[in-house]
């Protein structure tokens, strides 16, 4: 059985609390560490691409988990990254330079889109994202000029401080860099006064703004941050990806994500991160177990999709607090054993009561 | 225990103004006016439908009122911004509770400190040195309400699972953590059974007594209306009806006919 | 009449032609929005489905085609009515969420079986309207699109004197506003909600077997259900004529985009339409206004 022993005010607050806690992060932090040259090639690259879909999860969480409003259409925040990026290296700029660039310029469409938010919430936003994602697609489509159209645009390997990147480790070592500290500094920000209050916009509106909560603000801030972080993201898969298309940024790509945060968890970050992994890893388990079915079957390309909606499917009905919650389960079961009881997490029957009428 | 620190004066109280509310044809508040004096309890009473949720309402900024004004500490706060008013010193609690579900108790209080909490966008990215100086200070005036209303036990469980009676007192809690000068408590009688309800009256009077807080409540309890309110004001399909003490309001024969209807001459 | 004017009207018919699918398939999704408060997203799947099904009895059984209209509605029908029983029922009394994300599950799911089965080429099949026109003045419309405006019209009027006159239709609405008073008011509420979800299936079925030969019978006939979302969003979300206004309005606006508009709008009008409805008037046409009562 564990008890919190906090001996002060602040140890509510520290990340790592227990002995044990501390041992698990570093025995995870050596084998992320050591992967590179533990697993094979493929399966690194394969690492690089999660940790990057990791960010864009991260991203998206901050909006849709923590101040609860739906987002649809996040694929426009990485491609508006990925584009910004890649064409400011090519007229140029520094690595550095030009990733911060792409992210101020993802926030500022995420203002953009933050701004008429605001007045919009629930099932009406989702259909708003979900309309300004296609839009950006056609956009990036049709603006030859600056993204090649649907030719797409090259990418330029990535070099930082004369340092090239774009080696399989060395590609490896920034995504994995970018990931902790972009989930080192919303973790910080989650457990401030800007994280409380974006739970408290989520749960209850007129709530909030009785506590001196400006709902607007935080709603439109949650939008910049979500924008920036998936910008971020975005930039990096430009360099995964090697060459951009607009196809690549497709309503499927802002679904993937939206499965992501659910299957994730709403409202915990790390659910973000294995929710990412988990959506991630499907094609590449797909693609193992293709040879072992029918011809028929393994031919078309639905099965990856079938997938997906199957996991979701089984999350919702099953486990509608995500991966962070089975997580959260689990470990209250070592935590609270022998004493665990089986409906501890058990859920009460509900009706449905309209959310119009109310 | 630690008394939560009030502000030295209170000077001033609530003044309210003809004030009038309409829904397009339906007239919520037709014409209401009274005054909650510094440092006292004053109750609004009056059947279903009469229009007291709607005066809160107003004066917390939910909505714009169609005529009237409302005035507090000498200041007009009839058209201020709804998340300026906790600043100029109001709370309030919710008739259907409005607790948010997704946090624990610790932090639905937590929030109740937001407007103190003066904390740098990247200090909080950071998590600076100021910062984390800033969120103890914050726990530790949260744990002064949380002493007060006896809530230790539930300090870090999620509201989805707390019954209904400590989810009313953490309601209360949240409102306290604001430091307010002015309490709106809406029903907060509502749902508890009559030792919480006891509770409750104790704990109301000691908010005024030891914290010095002007109280404000919409109550249908009778009997904790007459042990705890100072005045009474009666409403009924909008209108003001009878202001006075318990005892007298309640003994008014129009608060009678509007309560039990009138005789059919 | 001048040639300018004739074109428009000409255009005017086109929109109001290819809008009448629009309406067509809002119907199906604003009826199970005003049962369920869920946005069906495995509307436009079910659509496709119903589509590939019509195909395959038309072309390879070779069935006469009102025999395979009926199949494929019927298909559809039951096919909604088995997601419903089987699916969305269990996630009743969780918030709107989970049904919008189940309803994507699903959604998925239909998309990679069909595309499993029936393999990613395009078809099409023919019905006794295809290449058929009929002449108004010196205007020009295809018969088929003719029998969809017809259609719409029908099956709205259909179901607005359902749901509103019929003792089925309001105990429908009163289970969308509070099921746990609906059940105690004896009302079969799970059976009520399988019999929209069934309706709406049948009507995205006739949308499947109508569009079909239009747009080819492909996996990307599903997308018609956003445009659906925009004609919605236009005419008002949650009301039924809305949803035929706002259907037939769009498509109007669509077509006049794309002769007077920068080229490439027209395929973005329907989402340009749907942002700047919400945006200022959220309430659309013919909607409703709902608040939150504290």
């Amino acid at each position: 059985m564990r008890f919190d022993y906090d001996t002060s005010y602040r140890d509510g607050k520290r990340l790592l609390r227990y002995p044990s806690q501390k041992l698990a992060y570093a025995l995870l932090a050596l084998v992320l560490l050591a992967a590179p040259w533990l697993l094979p090639k493929y399966y690194v690259g394969e690492l690089s691409y999660l940790f990057i879909l990791s960010i864009a999860s991260l991203g998206l969480m901050v909006l849709s988990g923590y101040t609860g409003q739906v987002s649809l259409g996040h694929s426009a925040f990485l491609a508006v990254g990925a584009y910004a990026h890649a064409w400011f290296l090519s007229q140029g700029l520094p690595f550095a330079a030009s990733i911060l660039l792409a992210m101020a310029i993802s926030a500022l469409v995420g203002l953009a889109l933050g701004l008429p938010a605001i007045r919009v919430s629930g099932l009406y936003l989702a259909m708003v994202t979900l309309a300004f994602a296609i839009l950006i697609e056609h956009v990036l489509g049709r603006w030859k000029s600056v993204t090649g159209g649907f030719n797409g645009l090259p990418v330029a390997d990535p070099v930082m401080l004369g340092l090239d990147l774009s080696g399989l480790k060395s590609f490896y070592f920034l995504c994995l860099a970018c990931l902790v500290i972009v989930l080192v500094l919303l973790v910080n920000l989650m457990r401030g006064k800007t994280g409380r209050a974006f739970v408290g916009v989520r749960d209850s509106e007129a709530a909030a703004a009785s506590l001196g909560i400006w709902v607007a603000g935080h709603k439109v801030l949650a939008f910049v941050i979500s924008a920036a972080v998936t910008g971020f993201a975005g930039a990096l898969m430009a360099h995964h990806v090697r060459h951009l298309t607009p196809e690549g940024f497709n309503l499927l790509l802002s679904l993937e994500l939206v499965l992501m945060v659910t299957i994730g968890g709403l409202g915990s970050l790390r659910g973000a991160v294995l929710g990412a992994f988990l959506i991630g890893m499907v094609p590449a388990l797909i693609s193992q177990i293709k040879p072992l079915l029918g011809e028929r079957i393994a031919k078309q390309f639905g099965l990856e999709i079938f997938f997906f909606g199957l996991i979701l499917a089984v999350f919702v009905l099953y486990e509608p607090k995500g991966l962070n919650g089975r997580w959260l389960k689990i470990k209250a079961f070592f935590e609270t054993f022998p004493l665990y009881r089986k409906d501890v997490f058990r859920r009460g029957k509900t009706y449905m009561k309209s959310e119009r009428y109310r | 225990m630690t008394a939560i620190p009030v502000q030295s004066e209170s000077a001033g109280g609530l003044q309210v103004r003809d004030l009038a509310l309409r829904f397009g044809g339906v007239h919520a508040i037709r014409d209401v006016s009274f005054e909650v004096r510094p440092g006292e309890i004053f109750a609004i009473i009056g059947p279903n439908g009469a229009g007291k949720t709607s005066v809160f309402n107003v004066i917390t900024r939910v909505f714009d009122p169609s005529a009237g004004s409302v005035m507090f500490k000498g200041q007009d706060i009839t058209r201020t911004p709804r998340h300026q008013v906790v600043s100029q010193g109001i709370a309030r609690t919710f008739q259907n509770i409005e607790l948010f579900e997704g946090a624990t108790v610790l932090d639905n209080l937590m929030l109740g400190c937001h407007r103190f909490a003066q904390e740098n966008f990247w200090g909080q990215l950071l998590w600076s040195p100021a910062v984390r100086n800033t969120e103890a200070q914050l726990r530790a005036h949260v744990e002064d309400v949380i002493e007060l209303l006896d809530l230790a036990p539930h300090r870090n469980s999620l509201i989805t699972g707390l019954p209904y009676g400590v989810r009313k007192v953490v309601e209360l809690g949240r409102a306290l953590a604001t430091r307010p000068q002015l309490l709106l408590l809406d029903e907060p009688a509502s749902g508890l059974n009559p030792e919480e309800t006891r509770d409750l009256a104790f704990w109301i009077d000691d908010i005024r007594s030891d914290l010095g807080i002007t109280v404000l409540m919409v109550e249908h309890d009778m009997s904790l209306v007459s042990e705890v309110a100072d005045r009474v004001l009666c409403m009924n399909m909008g209108q003001a009806l009878s202001t006075g003490t318990p005892a007298q309001v309640q003994s008014d024969p129009r608060v009678i006919a509007a309560y039990l209807g009138a005789d059919e001459a | 009449m001048g040639p300018e004017l004739v074109a428009n009207l000409q255009l005017l018919l086109n929109g109001m032609a290819t809008g009448a699918i629009y309406a067509l398939v809002a119907l199906g999704l604003v009826i199970t929005y005003k049962a369920t408060e869920v946005l069906n997203f495995a509307h436009g799947d079910v659509l496709m489905a119903s589509a590939f099904v019509a195909w395959a009895l038309i072309v390879e059984l070779s069935l006469p085609f009102w025999l395979a209209a009926l199949l494929t509605t019927a298909f559809a029908a039951v096919l909604a009515w088995q997601i419903d029983a089987r699916v969305m029922r269990r996630i009743v009394g969780q918030p709107q969420f989970a049904g919008v994300m189940l309803t994507i599950a699903v959604a998925f799911m239909l998309r990679g079986l069909v595309s499993m089965f029936f393999g990613p080429e395009s078809r099409s099949y023919p019905t006794p309207w295809t290449q058929q026109q009929t002449q108004i003045g010196t205007l020009i419309v295809s018969d088929l699109s003719l029998v969809i405006l017809a259609a719409a019209l029908l099956l709205t009027l259909l179901i607005f004197f359902f749901l509103t006159r019929t003792a089925l239709g309001v105990s429908i609405q009163a289970s969308s506003q509070n099921q746990l008073a609906a059940y105690l008011s004896g009302i079969r509420v799970k059976r009520v909600t399988s019999l929209v979800w069934a309706l709406a299936g049948a009507i995205s079925g006739i949308c499947g077997l109508l569009l079909a030969p239009i747009a080819l019978v492909d996996i990307s006939l599903w997308i018609v259900v956003l445009k659906a979302l925009a004609a919605l969003v236009l005419g008002g979300f949650g009301s039924i004529p809305g949803a035929i206004l706002g259907g037939l309005l769009l498509g109007v606006i669509e077509q006049f985009a794309g002769v007077y508009l920068p080229d490439g709008s027209k395929d973005v009008t329907a989402y340009v339409v749907l942002i700047a409805t919400l945006v200022l008037w959220p309430r659309g046409l013919l909607g409703e206004a709902h608040g939150r009562r504290v």
